[in-house]
């Protein structure tokens, strides 16, 4: 309505990467690279869904609003694991403290 | 100026009275559909907590349940969903440029593609039903160091695989709904505004598996 129509080769360009970084993600998991697996797998992830927010979701010509809506609610995620994170994995700590 | 706005409401479709124009309207549309799906974020939010809180507990139980999850079925899944948003996209593009069978035709498309996602899912949750991999009181499992703590991993699998399932039955229903005000003329260049945000629904539920297929299936491969 208020946008152009984007070409169809954009979209299929984003679709094709986006196989291409499954396949990738499929084919890493069988590499041993001890912790970096999980931080690939998790890396790859957040990629493929920035493509589909940005172009299929259109969030790139997006207003503003809507972008600090979207960014508000990722950052509040963040909140959660992060402060979930911090305690649970801070709770062994306190066992080598003696005198407490 | 009464006047003026009755003379110009035909021609702007789908107008509610209480928008200055169609642009504002669209505007208003994407950001209330956003706050809906930045909910969505936030509860499926606590369900990766939960999963993040006890993979840290348990990581080699959580890694030796990835030998029983089916990695073919989920790749394919995957990419059966990356099709469905692609199909999504070029209806939300035929509806733009007004081009009414295509619009049908991808949402008939899409349609499809999250049926096959959900009978892939039935075999896979039918798979775990013969292995006894369903958590409860007939669960069993191959590895009895880590019987009760892999448990956790097939409850939070199905917790999130079930409500991402849930998620896509009711985005299938919602596109049978398109399906029908297309076929009904309800849509123009014009106005198309159900389309663009259930479009948007589709591919947030797109995004959530994105995200459940390398945490779910891929931990621990190497092992």
């Amino acid at each position: 309505m208020t946008h152009q129509a984007v070409p169809v080769k954009v979209y299929a360009a984003v679709f094709g990467a986006l196989l291409v970084l499954t396949a990738t993600t499929v084919a890493v998991s069988k590499l041993e690279l001890g912790e970096y697996n999980f931080i690939v797998a998790m890396t790859i992830a957040v990629i493929k869904g920035t493509l589909v927010v940005m172009f299929f979701m259109d969030v790139r010509r997006s207003s503003s609003m809507t972008k600090l809506f979207i960014g508000a609610g990722f950052f509040w995620l963040a909140i959660l694991l992060v402060f979930l994170l911090s305690d649970y994995l801070s709770r062994s700590w306190l066992l080598n403290i003696h005198w407490l | 100026m009464a006047d003026s706005e009755a003379i110009l409401a035909p021609q702007e479709p789908g107008l509610r009275h209480h928008f200055d124009d169609s642009a504002q309207q669209l505007e208003s549309s994407t950001l209330g559909m956003w706050v809906f799906l930045v909910t969505e974020v936030m509860f499926f939010g606590g369900m990766f907590g939960a999963y993040t809180v006890y993979r840290n507990m348990y990581p080699e139980a959580f890694a030796s349940t990835s030998h029983f999850m089916n990695v073919t079925i989920g790749a394919i899944n995957t990419g059966v969903l990356i099709f469905s948003s692609f199909t999504m996209v070029l209806a939300v593009r035929s509806a733009q440029l007004g081009q009414k069978k295509a619009l049908i035709a991808f949402l008939v498309l899409t349609l499809i593609l999250g049926c096959v996602f959900l009978s892939l899912k039935y075999v896979e949750y039918h798979e775990k039903w013969v292995d006894h991999h369903i958590p409860g009181p007939g669960f069993q499992y191959a590895d009895s160091r880590y019987a009760h703590q892999a448990q956790i991993l097939f409850y939070l699998y199905f917790a999130m695989t079930g409500m991402h399932a849930i998620h896509m039955i009711v985005g299938a229903g919602l596109l049978i709904t398109l399906i029908v005000m297309a076929a009904r003329n309800r849509f123009s260049s014009r106005w198309y505004t159900p389309v663009e945000m259930i479009g948007l629904y589709w591919h947030f539920v797109d995004i959530v598996w994105i995200f459940l297929f390398p945490l779910l299936y891929l931990i621990g491969h190497t092992k």
